[in-house]
């Protein structure tokens, strides 16, 4: 108990710090990015949808750390996207924060996208049409209707989407590294410590990892709540 | 002219041939499921888009395939009331009925709570849909519409879904909100007693297309085609050939008909409704058909006798007494024949 109080006492705060900003802000790009595209593939025909749903789910298919290759590909200060992004806006992505972020935000995108889009496809479309001919834009209709109707689904996309993007680990080890201060998640420092057989400052991350995604998907469970008064239980 | 309507679309096996031009301010649309009503409304209300043709609601043109004009739904100001109400299971019965209202928010919660009042929606504003009997649903999405005043209204099936003694209810409610609404309704549903009770003038429709256009009571009293016949709820109709002007053959009954009035030359079936028959004791009369019950079926308020037809493949005829002939039934055992009174015979195309 004391051995756990001491490293409690001289633990270096950081990787949570970087784990929360990270899984936020990825999360929060995700959110849009997610309903986005299930509003684009669901108006999209068969032949289009079949094409870009394979592309957009193939994140979540692939290991990791063939995700971070390609991201290396292609932010790399090598190559014509990562030259292009450091010399016009000065914008490094590899072993930065950046590339944390862009790394959580791939990797959870998928699960984000998959939730929207099957909620909107269980929207009663008549809900849309009275939309149309009550005379609500189209922008009205999908943050006013669509989104709120498919709530329960963007809900849980949204937790899952947190959950991954604060977990991840292949992608963005590969593409920001792990320099502790900077781009040193929880994750990353439990695969380190456990590297230096250092297992009891490995658990002390673990069990902060646990209570950490159990209240958070606790408390977004109970604020959905207020809002799926419609969702009955069987 | 309150509708103009002529449009084309192919849907699945059938293509959907619409024309519709009346001033009539209800119009009543009946047809079996699946025959082209409902997607006669959504073109209307610029859900879906005809592949080619014009509509005019109110002497303005809101679609015309061959001056590429296709107005948004949002633009044509029509109301659409769905089956299911459509209403929105986030929102306030408040939020649901300034959905789609304009203006400041001063302007829109004054015209939500004049329309709260107006629909007897008092102490529901805040709840959600979910939490409204049906009745209640029926009200706020009404007063989701009539709050932006439309130029038309679309009643799709409103009825279909809810029980008989609801049913009856709510169409008397609607039809009373509906009085003093100045504009045109078109109803559509595949039940004749809610055309009848609704509307003015009526138009049948069968895989697509319009059999026939005119005033709903005429169209019920004379149906003209043996479709609209069968639609309007008559249940006993057979080929007929034509003997002469005065003379009709009924090869099904058995039976030979003689009619005062010219049967013209294109007619080809006769009808007669299951409760237009006379029943007759004893000796045989002019223009009946001899009774030979094969079932009965008792219900409240009516007994439902199915005869034999003459031929062994002819539907059989129905014959529908209401109770107030049942205590004669009893008495007098059943009739030997049953009598085609001239004036109820309805001569089909």
């Amino acid at each position: 108990m004391e051995e756990i109080l001491a490293i409690l006492k001289e633990l270096d705060w950081s990787p949570l710090y970087i784990s929360l900003k990270t899984g936020v802000v990825a999360t929060i790009f995700s959110f849009f990015l997610g309903i986005f595209a299930a509003r684009k593939v669901l108006k999209a025909g068969p032949k289009f949808k079949a094409v870009a749903d394979g592309i957009l789910t193939l994140p979540m298919v692939l290991p990791p750390t063939v995700a971070g290759f390609f991201l290396l590909l292609l932010f790399s200060r090598r190559r014509p996207l990562g030259i292009f992004l450091f010399e016009t806006f000065d914008i490094k992505i590899v072993q930065t924060w950046t590339g944390c972020i862009i790394a959580a935000t791939v990797i959870a995108f998928p699960l984000m996208y998959r939730n929207a889009r099957a909620a909107f496809e269980q929207i009663d479309v008549n809900l849309i049409y009275a939309a149309r001919t009550l005379g609500m834009s189209e922008i009205q209709i999908f943050w006013k209707v669509a989104v709120p109707s498919a709530g329960p689904g963007i809900m849980s996309g949204t937790i899952l989407t947190f959950a991954r993007a604060m977990g991840e680990y292949g992608a963005t080890s590969m593409l920001a590294g792990n320099i502790p201060g900077k781009t040193g998640t929880i994750s990353q420092r439990i695969a380190m410590v456990i590297q230096d057989g250092n297992y009891l400052t490995a658990g002390v991350w673990v069990v902060i990892v646990m209570l950490i995604a159990f209240g958070i998907i606790f408390l977004m469970n109970l604020l959905s709540g207020r809002n799926m008064k419609q969702v009955k239980r069987w | 002219m309150a509708v103009d309507i002529e449009f084309q679309k192919k849907l699945g096996n059938f293509t959907l041939n619409m024309c519709l031009k009346s001033e009539s301010r209800r119009i009543g649309i009946l047809g079996a499921s699946g025959c082209g009503k409902s997607m006669t409304l959504k073109s209307i209300a610029g859900i879906v888009t005809p592949d080619e043709g014009r509509i005019m609601i109110d002497g303005k043109v809101v679609f015309d395939s061959s001056r590429k004009l296709n107005l948004k739904p949002q633009a044509r100001n029509v109301g659409y009331l769905f089956q299911n109400y459509a209403l929105f299971p986030t929102m306030t019965v408040k939020a649901n009925i300034a959905a789609g209202l304009k203006g400041t928010k001063l302007q829109k919660s004054r015209r939500v709570e004049e329309m709260v009042k107006k629909f007897q929606l008092e102490g529901l504003g805040d709840r959600l849909p979910g939490d409204l009997s049906g009745g209640q649903q029926q009200r706020v999405a009404l007063a989701r519409i009539m709050a932006y005043e439309p130029d038309v209204i679309l009643l799709d099936e409103p009825f279909s879904a809810l029980d008989v003694f609801l049913k009856d209810r709510l169409q008397q409610e609607m039809i009373e909100i509906l009085s003093d609404y100045a504009g045109t309704v078109i109803l559509v549903s595949h039940s004749r007693d809610e055309i009848y009770r609704f509307s003015d003038e009526l138009l049948i429709m069968d895989a697509g297309n319009a059999i026939c256009f005119g005033k709903t009571r005429e169209i019920f009293a004379d149906p003209q085609w043996k479709d609209a016949a069968r639609l309007t709820g008559c249940k006993n109709i057979a080929e007929i050939r034509r003997l002469g002007d005065h003379m009709i053959e009924v090869p099904n009954w058995g039976i030979t008909l003689r009619m005062t009035r010219t049967v013209p030359q294109d007619i080809r079936y006769l009808g007669v409704r299951a409760h237009d028959f006379v029943p007759i004791w004893g000796q045989e009369v002019k223009n009946s058909i001899p009774v030979e019950v094969r079932s009965v079926a008792e219900l409240q308020f009516e007994k439902k006798y199915f005869l034999k037809g003459a031929v062994e493949e002819a539907e059989e005829i129905c014959w529908f007494v209401q109770r107030e002939l049942w205590e004669v039934l009893d008495q007098k055992g059943m009739p030997d024949y049953l009598g085609i009174p001239e004036e109820k015979v309805l001569l089909l195309r």
